[in-house]
């Protein structure tokens, strides 16, 4: 009991990681609906990202701007801000994919698609 | 000198990517000429460099570093190009310049498609040639973005159905990976390769932070690679795509996602790693051979030609993956030639599978009956390069297959060398069904009851076409045939082609083993 309290009170950020990613990828395998699932997508990567972030804190450590004292670790946040981007682009590129299905076909429902193409 | 050719390689077209759009502002078909002249300098660097590590006499020669903007090792990034990369290189550089001119007067002709065409140029020369494990990360999804969107440049809404699957399980794939990255980072600070290497053994390779690095990562690339049962995305994705981007991507971007799990298996957690995880390795060997049985029993399964080759890439996929678990010196080696050969294998069928539906609307087996006779040079060409697929000598598809087999024996692996065995005879199932369809069955009239509304729609399209000579059979530009003939002649050719090989890889693996 003390050991999920004291993992919930120090380690938190790696918990939320965990369910964020995981809520994300459930959401993206289990929803039909297509916008759905690209939100599922940006919460599992989210999740990703938060991983980051928490790996490069430490207790009282500031910007890393050469003026004395401990610093974050700058490396994990420069990864973060190079896979947002990454993230933000195939966000686009997912939207404007089902755009184009909704057009084509007038449903954002996977199973439906799957259904009126064929798919097995 | 020649690692400045390093950083070219990978910013020529990059940057030329830009020039299409560019340029098309003002010139209808500006695209294409810049493609081209693209894809000639890469393949041109390429064997410069190839050319230059052949003949290096010390193994200082074979290797060659280059800092990013000068930045040291640890801290900056580095590019790095030895036997196995600048391979990779010169196999992209080579089917790059081969599907444009294949492509000169088919497929997508609009000037975002040869920007976007040259991106993926420069993300999968990218992925080959990188030293960086993040870096590694950002070109994976240069490669995965540019290629969701290439499957979706034809305009039905099939392919952007193709292209969404294989947007969300791309995505998974590089987020699993980018994870494993983050546990390499944060169990030892660093993201360069040979850096990693050293310190992932000082950390011990049954450290479960390094095991679970190497799961994540593992898991990713396998989805990227598209070894059963995480292949789902790949068959749509080949099927829906235009017959240039289908050869381009079936040739290159699983190979390049495999080359880059050899080269993290191998030089960042090196063969020790392996042998403290015997349970790992036997993972990895046993989900690669269900992946050999599985793709080759669905490729025979398969009506539509297109799907028939990509599932089969699945089986040939799930060979080079048994190879990296098998933990072998001359498995690997195969595996480097498999993934040489199935590149141009696959290229070759798919773009004949494209000269024969454009010229007959043929896209099924059974369409192929008899067209032998009135296209012999393209179905000549998919008779051999089928043939060379299933392992029949002399070809590139033996060799690889071979030592693939000749490793797993050598390393006790009986079941392994069984199911490659089994698997050479289901390849053989469906490349003479095709065969047969293609030489000994008479031609189908084409007025069979089943055609389909689509097939009607092609053949309106067909007779609006301004190349129509009559009937409903389509003109094909010469030079299509002439790039499938010679791939096909390559796949021949490449047989000879052990000792090149070996001379190029022997010091890489000699760092490896």
């Amino acid at each position: 009991m003390t050991d999920l309290v004291s993992l919930l009170t120090t380690r938190h950020a790696y918990v939320l990681f965990v369910l964020l990613s995981t809520i994300g990828l459930y959401m993206l395998i289990a929803n039909q609906n297509l916008v759905k699932k690209i939100i599922g997508l940006n919460m599992f990567q989210t999740g990703v990202f938060l991983f980051f972030v928490t790996s490069a804190y430490r207790v009282g450590g500031s910007a890393p701007i050469l003026e004395g004292g401990p610093y974050v670790s700058p490396l994990p946040q420069v990864i973060v801000l190079t896979a947002i981007v990454v993230g933000i682009s195939l966000t686009a590129v997912g939207l404007a994919l089902t755009i184009r299905l909704y057009n084509e076909y007038g449903t954002l429902r996977a199973d439906a698609l799957r259904e009126v193409i064929g798919d097995e | 000198m020649s690692d400045i050719l390093l950083p070219l390689l990978v910013t020529i077209p990059l940057t030329l990517a830009v020039f299409p759009l560019l340029f098309g502002l003002r010139f209808k078909n500006a695209g294409w000429p810049i493609a081209l002249g693209g894809s000639l300098a890469v393949t041109a660097m390429a064997s410069l460099l190839t050319a230059e590590i052949y003949t290096a006499e010390t193994t200082d020669g074979q290797r060659f570093i280059h800092e990013m903007a000068g930045y040291p090792a640890p801290y900056g990034i580095e590019l790095v190009g030895d036997g196995l990369s600048t391979l990779i290189a010169l196999l992209i550089g080579v089917v790059s310049v081969a599907v444009l001119i294949y492509g000169r007067t088919t497929g997508p002709q609009s000037n975002a498609f040869y920007s976007g065409y040259l991106l993926l140029t420069g993300g999968l020369l990218g992925m080959a040639l990188t030293g960086d494990l993040f870096n590694l990360f950002v070109f994976l999804e240069i490669v995965g973005l540019v290629t969701y969107a290439l499957v979706a440049s034809d305009d039905s809404g099939m392919a952007a159905y193709g292209a969404l699957k294989y947007l969300f399980l791309g995505t998974v794939g590089a987020s699993l990976y980018l994870i494993g990255v983050g546990y390499a980072l944060v169990a030892t600070g660093t993201l360069n390769m040979l850096d990693l290497q050293s310190t992932l053994a000082e950390i011990g390779y049954t450290d479960p932070l390094v095991q679970a690095s190497f799961g994540f990562i593992l898991i990713g690339l396998l989805l990227k690679i598209a070894v059963f049962p995480l292949h789902t995305w790949q068959p749509d994705a080949y099927t829906y795509a235009p017959d240039t981007v289908s050869a381009y991507i079936s040739a290159l971007v699983s190979t390049t996602a495999a080359y880059a799990l050899i080269r993290i298996s191998y030089d960042v957690f090196t063969v020790d790693f392996f042998a403290a995880n015997p349970l790992i390795t036997d993972a990895v060997v046993l989900v690669a051979s269900i992946s050999i049985v599985v793709g080759s029993l669905l490729a025979a399964m398969q009506t539509e030609i297109k799907r028939v080759f990509a599932y089969s890439s699945v089986a040939q996929f799930g060979m080079i993956v048994v190879a990296i678990g098998l933990n072998s010196q001359t498995a690997l080696f195969g595996a480097v030639i498999h993934l040489v050969g199935h590149g141009l294998m696959k290229a070759t069928l798919f773009m004949g599978a494209g000269v024969l539906s454009t010229a007959y609307g043929a896209t099924t087996v059974s369409d192929y009956a008899g067209l032998a006779k009135r296209a012999p040079i393209s179905a000549g060409a998919m008779a051999v390069t089928g043939l060379a697929l299933v392992g029949i000598p002399p070809s590139v598809g033996i060799l690889g297959k071979w030592y693939i087999a000749l490793g797993a024996v050598e390393s006790g692996s009986w079941s392994v060398a069984i199911v490659i065995f089994i698997s050479t005879l289901l390849t053989l199932i469906y490349v003479a069904r095709i065969i047969e369809t293609l030489y000994f069955n008479a031609p189908t009239e084409t007025s069979h009851e089943e055609a389909t509304a689509s097939e009607s729609v092609d053949r309106v399209a067909i007779s609006d076409s301004p190349v129509t000579d009559g009937g409903h059979t389509n003109q094909v530009a010469v030079e299509r045939i002439a790039v499938v003939a010679i791939l096909a002649v390559s796949t021949v050719v490449l047989f000879a082609s052990v000792d090149l090989f070996a001379t190029l890889l022997d010091p890489v693996f000699g760092r490896f083993f």
